[in-house]
């Protein structure tokens, strides 16, 4: 019994230990934020002394870096994944709703649609895609969630066809002959009891909007929107003259909202994430 | 035969609220048709016509059959992104799986601060690939720069540091994925196995491992899939440098894989946009295949239960 004991407090120092490598490159993003460019490549690994610490100028300096102000890119991330987000779950609930209740050809040729496009990679369709959001003038951070809705629909319908046909039909058919409509037996009876589909889908495509570049960086005008992970690889990207400083600023403003979010509702990522792992 | 059944009995009894929601259609479904037809299904469909075609934009069209498709697969980089993709699937699928089936198996002992060590471990799949592979470009030239090299400037360099980001990425999204299968192996299996006086190596190989095994083919082909799909990570950390050249004179970009080597045929030179849609549906057949067999081996493994 005793040996076993030892055995476990070894086992928790060890990953105490792996659990501090772990997070080493992010607290290396956060040290080398706070170094002058030059010292950023040279002594990555130092923390900054008297000669390479910059206080905040990386932050204050990236906040205007590369001719498009960072606070932009940070609002669109964010209008465009709220917006995404809100559409998606919205408009798939119902949908799923409807393919699951009706059942008729057309809704079941629809639900397998969404399933296959669940297989397609994204450079199948990006060329077609970004012509077709620019001539429907889906091209702004207002209106790429059409965009979303339709290229994530797939996985949301998926996984709320899933929730729905586990719901007893009696619910439903009470509040029918009570009488309800379909949109109040929908909103008032239907909506509250997809809450947990709703959380593990939302986490899902709030991850994915979040972090996404590919989609906004060809559907977007990207000289007027950009979003954080276009403006990252757009500073870093272009050829020339990167003050790496300023870039670690960036990249650490940007994941720390992140991280927040993360610590704050880990509980429902960590099965939001698993529940769209396992289905899809 | 089960589900036929299912359906049946639904359609009778639900036809007092079946009725009403058809007639709802153009609120409940069309938004989301409609969407979805734009953001899907055109595309899609309009895709697969151009890769017959000759075309630098969508208007000026020119069918000209299977000309792509020989193009694309006697282009020498693009056989080398596959070879090279399916190379880093093999490696960082093995790697991943053995990474995150470990540190699951061993947080599942009931150590002191799992919770935290999982918290922590899952952390890196939050961030988005493009920051991912700054983040690590970062820490990999730091360590490069004293032996006067760089990651882009070495091919083995960009494998190996694209599978250490995968994996700082990945084995804590695969992790929770044991973890929730481990604790679903029942405890009085293990105990009637340590009864029997089963070593814990042998209780791992012949009672755990198969246990789980329903989590392992997922992990597997997530892993694998992931892989394959690729893009942003390896964008950002060497964006396919090195550079050779083939005897053919094409550019081979070393350390690019599938899905980059498409989007590079298609925005490096709009000519080749054509030959750049017929590898997408390359990719796309390849990509399908790997999730039938998917498919295939979970349905197999439900009808065993």
């Amino acid at each position: 019994m005793k040996r076993d004991q030892t055995k476990k407090t070894a086992l928790t120092v060890v990953f105490a230990v792996l659990s501090v490598l772990y997070v080493m490159p992010i607290v290396q993003v956060l040290n080398n934020s706070f170094k002058a460019n030059a010292f950023v490549n040279t002594e990555t690994f130092a923390l900054p002394n008297a000669e390479s610490f910059v206080k905040f100028a990386n932050y204050i300096n990236g906040m205007t870096f590369g001719n498009y102000p960072f606070y932009k890119s940070v609002l669109y991330s964010f209008i465009i994944t709220v917006l995404s987000a809100a559409l998606i779950l919205v408009c798939t609930s119902m949908a799923a709703w409807y393919i699951s209740r009706v059942d008729s050809g057309f809704a079941r040729l629809v639900y397998y649609l969404c399933v296959f496009s669940m297989v397609v990679p994204f450079q199948m369709v990006m060329f077609t895609l970004a012509r077709t959001a620019y001539n429907l003038k889906l091209n702004t951070p207002y209106t790429i969630p059409i965009i979303y809705l339709g290229f994530g629909a797939g996985l949301a319908v998926f996984m709320f066809v899933g929730f729905v046909k586990s719901m007893p039909l009696e619910i439903e058919e009470a509040a029918a002959i009570d009488g309800c409509g379909p949109i109040r037996t929908f909103f008032s009876v239907v909506f509250p009891m997809l809450k947990p589909t709703m959380i593990s889908v939302g986490v899902l495509e709030i991850m994915w909007v979040w972090n996404d570049y590919l989609l906004p960086y060809l559907a977007l005008d990207s000289n007027l929107y950009k979003t954080i992970p276009i403006h990252i690889q757009y500073l870093q990207g272009s050829y020339g003259h990167v003050d790496l400083g300023a870039v670690m600023a960036l990249i650490m403003m940007s994941i720390l909202p992140v991280i927040i979010f993360y610590l704050t509702c880990q509980k429902y990522i960590i099965k939001g994430v698993v529940a769209g792992a396992v289905k899809g | 035969m089960k589900t036929k059944k299912t359906r049946d009995r639904t359609a009778v009894n639900s036809e007092l609220i079946r009725r009403p929601i058809r007639k709802a259609f153009p609120l409940f479904l069309l938004p989301t048709f409609a969407a979805f037809c734009i953001g899907f299904v055109y595309p899609f469909c309009k895709g697969v016509y151009l890769s017959f075609c000759k075309f630098t934009t969508t208007s000026n069209a020119a069918w000209i059959g299977l000309e792509n498709y020989g193009k694309a697969l006697r282009d020498a980089s693009f056989m080398h992104a596959f070879w090279y993709t399916g190379l880093f699937a093999i490696v960082s699928l093995i790697l991943i799986n053995v990474l995150a089936f470990t540190v699951a198996y061993a947080l599942t002992r009931g150590i002191k601060g799992s919770n935290l060590f999982r918290t922590v471990f899952f952390m890196p799949n939050l961030i988005g690939g493009i920051v991912l592979g700054y983040i690590w470009s970062m820490i990999f030239n730091g360590i490069l720069t004293r032996y006067g090299t760089a990651i882009v400037l070495s091919t083995k360099y960009g494998f190996w540091g694209l599978i250490i980001l995968m994996c700082w990425q990945q084995v804590g999204y695969m992790m929770i994925i044991y973890i929730a299968g481990l604790q679903s192996v029942p405890e009085d299996m293990i105990e009637a196995a340590k009864i029997d006086g089963a070593s814990s190596w042998q209780t791992l190989w012949r009672i755990t491992i198969p246990t789980v095994m329903p989590s392992i083919t997922i992990c597997t082909f997530l892993t694998l899939t992931n892989s394959f799909k690729l893009f942003d990570q390896n964008l950002a950390l060497t964006g396919g440098q090195p550079f050779t050249f083939a005897a053919s004179g094409d550019t081979i970009r070393t350390t690019e894989m599938l899905a980059l080597n498409i989007y590079n045929t298609f925005y490096l030179n709009a000519n080749s946009r054509g030959v750049g849609q017929a590898k997408a549906v390359l990719f796309f057949i390849l990509v399908a295949v790997i999730a039938i067999v998917q498919l295939s081996a979970t349905r197999r493994k439900e009808v065993q239960q």
